[in-house]
């Protein structure tokens, strides 16, 4: 499948290695040797290797790793705190790693924002200073940017505390500062490392909760990193899986679930408690059969017989769903003289959006014994799921 | 076989001559120019009437600190004065006051440079190693061709003496701000001034507080040993008791020199914690 929304950022063919003989480490790369074996032969770390991926317009991308991945070291090369040592990043057309000196600063002026995990706030400055930072250096206007910092720090939830120092709050608010001081900004990328890895695992939980809501209202495109699979599967649109330094998948949350690349990824997402994130489409199976609205009574019968079910869902030219016609209706239709079957269907079933998180579906199944339709947004149908596909899947995550 | 002795001495001696002969138009300038300010300052503080100034200085104590050290530092001054310490105090004041004044502008920018420059780094600190552990009576002797015997030549040395802790807490505080802070005002698009400006120096402000307070410190202890070459104050009732042989005077002195010492010490630290 080709992805039609607009790049952002697109990062090809990126290495970093940390040492003083950077081509030597990348030649013994392409020898084929491993990261180990060229920190043994050289002295050298070879913090990332030929990485590539795209990060598209107001998505939510995560970069997700164990410790020492390169995480931190990738976001990093996009707005160039650590100088790359190969390949291309290139943002509205600017390529990062050629930029002078001048054009780098303003392309961090224009382009990144970023959140750190022991938040990074400036201990001199006030709450509404240190969300003030970003417009300050841009020259913004005091009356100007005293405005956008008390706005971002609504956003975030810190009004009334504009004139605390950041040793006076708690860790879940220091990073809500350090958030405003981002938003704030108004930059067009939002960088996160670990943003919320060093919270309470409750206040954590809230923090995602947040963002995500900030992301379905500005759209804006984060970069968020973590070393926690299920912050990533939570929050992220897409993740990109580093181990080593080098790219294992990219895909959306559900992919990496359902489709992992390789014994890395399989092992990876063990133990996640799937039911959460997988979602109807994942259990939905194609329709074996429909009826038209216009059909009589007796084709509808037919059908049902044919393939075995006791009842049928029912649907326009343009496959919107109109309801569902079960056999013993279609026998009154029939004993009625009646010419089509429009007049027969109940309402009486549960349909569901493709993204419905599967556990829902359990408490659907014990009202209703019929399969759960599952519609688009334009009302049309695109398959059903039954209970024991339901089971099948998660039951298969469970021996994963 | 015998190795000649390296004339190292008199290599130094030939520098210095080369040094006051070329340049005595400039230390002479120098000369006249720090003379007219510790004149200056000297009969301004001695135009005060005692009680005034004793005011003054336990109004700021009070204000930086609290109602002990304004209480403590008026009692320690009433002292001096019923001594009658008063004018040698306000002389040695002049001194350290100056001396720490032109060593700490000397001293900030070559911290700061040092701090933020490797190659500097590794130049300057062996050199203040060199500056802080050269006993602190050696600088008077150079001083002396360059400025002749006098209050000139004591802030000459003392200037030198000091100064190293301000340059090393400086160029410490700078390097001691977090990497992340740095990250932060770099991810920003921030530049090297607006870095040092709105980052490394405010945060490193305490450090460099503690540096200066350490100038002050040896900056008094210097200005009482350049008595030596005839600076005025405490140091030189202090010498005048040792020739005279009289013990009591002396430690008059010597208290007056605590006393002034302690005051310095407990205000600048003051001035240091309220930076925090
Ligand atoms: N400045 C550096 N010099 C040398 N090696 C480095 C440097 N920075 C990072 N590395 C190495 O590069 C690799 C990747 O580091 P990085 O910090 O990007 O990992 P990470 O995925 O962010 O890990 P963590 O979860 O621990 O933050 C590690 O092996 C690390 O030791
Ligand atoms: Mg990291």
């Amino acid at each position: 499948m080709v992805d039609q929304r607009p790049v952002k950022i697109k990062v090809r063919g990126l290495s970093k290695v940390f040492g003083k003989q950077p081509k030597k480490a990348l030649a013994l790369r392409d020898q084929g040797l491993k990261r180990s074996d060229i920190l043994e032969k050289t002295g050298q770390t070879l913090g990332l290797s030929n990485i590539s991926f795209d990060v598209y317009e107001g998505e939510l991308l995560v970069i997700m790793g164990l410790s020492g991945s390169g995480k931190s070291t990738l976001i990093r090369c996009l707005n160039r705190l650590i100088d790359t040592t190969e390949g291309e990043i290139i943002i509205d057309g600017e390529n990062i790693p050629t930029l002078g000196e001048k054009a780098l600063l303003a392309c961090r002026r224009r382009h990144f924002s970023m959140v750190f995990q022991n938040f990074a706030l400036f201990p001199h400055r006030t709450v509404q200073q240190n969300a003030e930072f970003g417009l300050e250096i841009r020259g913004i206007a005091k009356a100007e940017r005293k405005q956008i910092a008390h706005t971002a720090l609504k956003q975030v939830g810190l009004e009334g505390w504009e004139d605390a120092y950041p040793n006076q709050l708690s860790g879940g608010m220091q990073q809500r500062v350090g958030l405003a001081r981002a938003l704030a900004n108004d930059a067009s990328v939002l960088l996160m490392d670990e943003a919320f890895s060093a919270l309470d695992p409750l206040i954590r939980k809230d923090m995602q909760q947040e963002l995500l809501q900030l992301q379905t209202r500005m759209q804006k495109t984060t970069v968020f990193i973590t070393h926690d699979l299920d912050e990533a599967l939570n929050i992220g649109d897409r993740i990109v899986l580093l181990k080593d330094g080098e790219v294992v998948q990219i895909g959306t949350p559900e992919e990496i679930l359902t489709q992992p690349a390789n014994d890395y990824v399989r092992r990876f997402i063990e133990g996640v408690d799937r039911s959460r994130v997988l979602t109807a489409a994942s259990a939905m199976r194609p329709l074996r059969t429909t009826a038209r609205d216009s059909d009589g009574p007796r084709t509808a019968l037919h059908r049902m017989r044919e393939h075995a079910l006791d009842s049928i869902y029912v649907t326009d030219r343009d496959r919107q769903l109109l309801g569902l016609l079960e056999a013993e209706a279609a026998n009154t239709a029939i004993q009625e003289g009646a010419e089509s079957i429009s007049g027969y269907l109940t309402q009486d079933f549960c349909k569901v959006p493709p993204d419905e998180p599967l556990h829902h579906l359990f408490t659907m199944f014990s009202e209703k014994s019929f399969p759960i339709a599952v519609i688009d947004e334009q009302h049309r149908l695109q398959g059903v799921v039954v209970k024991g596909a339901v089971l099948d899947e998660l039951a298969k995550a469970g021996e994963q | 076989m015998e190795i000649p002795r390296l004339p190292l001495g008199s290599w130094i001696e030939t520098g210095l001559n080369w040094l006051t002969s070329e340049y005595s138009v400039v230390t002479r300038g120098i000369s006249r120019f720090t003379q007219t300010g510790i004149n200056s300052l000297n009969d301004g503080l001695m135009w005060l009437p005692e009680w005034a100034l004793l005011a003054i200085i336990a109004l700021l104590c009070w204000k930086l600190s609290g109602p002990r050290l304004a209480i403590g530092g008026a009692a320690g001054l009433a002292l001096i004065w019923n001594l009658g310490l008063w004018n040698p105090m306000i002389e040695t004041l002049t001194l350290v006051v100056i001396a720490t004044l032109v060593a700490v502008i000397i001293a900030l920018p070559v911290g700061i440079a040092a701090a933020l420059s490797e190659r500097l780094y590794r130049v300057i600190m062996p050199a203040l190693d060199f500056m802080q552990t050269m006993p602190a009576f050696v600088y008077l002797i150079p001083a002396i061709p360059f400025f002749g015997i006098g209050s000139v030549s004591a802030i000459f040395a003392t200037v030198i003496f000091s100064m190293p802790p301000a340059i090393r807490f400086t160029t410490l505080g700078i390097r001691q701000v977090p990497v992340e802070l740095i990250e932060a005002a770099d991810s920003y698009g921030a530049t090297r001034s607006q870095k040092l400006f709105k980052v490394q120096l405010p945060l490193s402000l305490p450090t460099v507080m503690a540096g200066i307070n350490q100038t002050i410190m040896l900056a008094l202890s210097m200005v009482v040993i350049a008595a030596m070459i005839g600076a005025d104050g405490l140091g030189s009732e202090v010498w005048r008791a040792i020739q005279r042989l009289r013990p009591g005077d002396g430690f008059e002195a010597g208290i007056a020199v605590v006393i002034l010492a302690m005051l310095l010490d407990r205000l600048t630290q003051s001035v240091r914690k309220t930076s925090k």
